[in-house]
């Protein structure tokens, strides 16, 4: 049993990393309609441009906090310049976009940086010991970045939910003509979706980098998969669905490579299979996933 | 005085199509004002002209401003509000959800907007959970009216409110429209297919032929006119 909760506890940790990026995929759909491929990417590139800023003496936390401020307005700016000519165009466009996005960035981190691996973060930003609880370690780094997850899953359920930004964000989704004749500026909110998506998308990138060091130029590629399964398992459109969906994933992958002595499954080969394994049985069972909602309308 | 809202050779096109060829109407402090014409005729473009939802040359000012090519979003700012034509809702978001948009660019005064809504209203209180693609077309309609109230305009734009409804829904909506003109005096430019009524609830009256004003009048003299009888009023 403890080795049990053991690997249910390994998985939450890895399954929070996929919530992370899941989360920027859900407010980018929920907030623009467009599906991100390129949020993995975009999530090493800011990573990369953390690791400068502490190459030249910026201090980690420090470093950390300006990277998110340079995703949030990176992310509005891309969103204005790049992905606004799509707007209001057939869903494919967008599509086709966000994967020249994932190339083009997957591609400037790779020729800015090199594919060499550096040494990312400087020091480990939570403290490296663990809780012993009836047995079973708790990793004090695993518990922050869950901590921290679930602290930005709440946050952007109580902006969607409650606020007033957060309903003119979806509005803009939804209808954007109805809601500039209500008097919102789309542009801003499409952006805003875009700035906010690439800020989370950077934590996660962070996150990754200080769980499984060392800092590679690929290294959000093989979690990007396991996102998406995340976010479409809990419906694309709900942050608790996207942190749900990517801690299920997490502990499900752990549970399967620890008690699986027959097929010798080796995760590295058979992730991109599982993964839409996994998608294709939640659509096949629940076409709006765990926490979506089925919108009905009248014709 | 100047009128509320002034149009003056308003002209816009759609491609090569040239929608609007030179509009001039206006709209009084407190008055309601129908435009009427057949399909092609350019009386939706002439709202979108004035919501800049299309871009236009000429004049359009509203309350001593000038709008014209200002974005939706500063035409709301300036207090107008459009019902777009068809079904100008949220219809993924809730009844509710649809009115605190509405009011999206107050500061402050939702309680008491919602309350003078609900006056006219009065089944959107029991339904504020309910999403809004699940109600009636009629019930659409006037949510898209309400929340288009929650704005607290200075001149309403309504394109086609009886589109597709029931005759009795479409009298009830247009009971609405003059109770809020009544009493509240708010000024209200109306599109609209159905002449007949259009023209019993308005005090004056445009009708639009391929993008230009052909007729204007009060619409007590409009309805009695042989040639707009003849083409719109059917008798």
């Amino acid at each position: 049993m403890t080795d049990f909760l053991q690997q249910v506890v390994a998985g939450l940790s890895s399954g929070s990393i996929y919530a992370l990026l899941a989360l920027g995929i859900v407010i980018i759909y929920r907030s623009t309609g467009v599906v991100n491929f390129a949020q993995g990417e975009m999530a090493t590139f800011t990573t990369f441009i953390a690791w400068t800023l502490v190459d030249h003496g910026v201090g980690y936390w420090g470093a950390f906090g300006l990277t998110i401020l340079i995703a949030l307005a990176g992310g509005f700016l891309l969103e204005r310049i790049v992905v606004r000519p799509v707007e209001g165009k057939p869903v494919i466009n967008g599509v086709i976009l966000t994967i020249g996005l994932f190339i083009l960035f997957g591609g400037l981190s790779n020729w800015i940086w090199k594919a060499e691996v550096r040494s990312f973060p400087p020091s480990r930003p939570f403290p490296t010991s663990a809780w012993n609880l009836g047995g079973v370690a708790v990793s004090k780094q695993d518990a922050g970045i869950l901590a921290v997850t679930l602290v930005l899953m709440v946050l952007l359920w109580l902006l969607f939910r409650y606020t007033k930004l957060g309903l003119a964000l979806r509005a803009s989704a939804l209808n954007p003509t109805a809601s500039r004749l209500v008097g919102i500026r789309v542009g801003w909110m499409l952006g805003l979706g875009w700035g906010l998506a690439a800020a989370i998308g950077a934590v996660a990138g962070l996150f990754t980098a200080a769980a499984a060091p060392p800092l590679d130029p690929n290294m959000m590629r093989p979690v990007l998969i396991y996102a998406f399964a995340a976010a479409v398992v809990g419906g694309l459109e709900s942050p608790i669905g996207a942190v749900v969906g990517g801690l299920v994933i997490g502990v499900v992958l752990n549970l399967i490579s620890t008690y699986d002595t027959h097929l010798h499954l080796d995760l590295d080969r058979v992730r991109l299979p599982l993964a839409l394994a996994l998608i294709l049985i939640v659509l096949l069972a629940r076409p709006t996933g765990l926490f979506g909602r089925q919108v009905v309308r009248r014709v | 005085m100047a009128p509320l809202l002034e149009l003056e050779d308003v002209r816009a096109r759609y491609g090569s199509v040239q929608a609007l060829d030179g509009v001039s109407l206006s709209v009084g402090e407190g008055e309601v004002v129908a435009v009427l014409g057949g399909n092609g005729a350019g009386k939706t473009t002439t709202l979108r002209a004035i919501s800049g939802l299309v871009t236009t040359s000429g004049d359009v000012r509203f309350a001593g401003e000038r709008i014209t090519r200002a974005p939706p979003e500063r035409v709301a700012r300036a207090g107008i509000a459009h019902v777009p034509e068809g079904r100008g809702i949220f219809e993924e978001l809730s009844v509710d959800e649809n009115l605190r948009l509405g009011a999206y660019l107050r500061r402050g005064g939702f309680s008491e907007s919602y309350e003078r809504v609900c006056g006219h209203f009065p089944w959107l209180e029991r339904r504020g959970a309910q999403q809004a693609g699940t109600l009636s077309g009629g019930e659409q309609q006037m949510l898209a009216i309400a929340r288009a109230l929650m704005s607290k305009p200075r001149l309403l734009l309504l394109d086609e409110p009886s589109l597709g409804l029931a005759p009795i829904v479409v009298r009830e909506i247009f009971r609405i429209i003059g109770d809020l003109n009544e009493k509240e005096g708010l000024a209200v430019l109306v599109v609209e297919q159905n002449a007949t009524l259009a023209l019993r609830s308005s005090s004056r009256a445009y009708v639009l032929e391929v993008g230009h004003v052909a007729l204007e009048g009060p619409s007590s003299e409009l309805a009695e006119n042989e040639s707009v009888r003849k083409s719109y009023l059917g008798y």
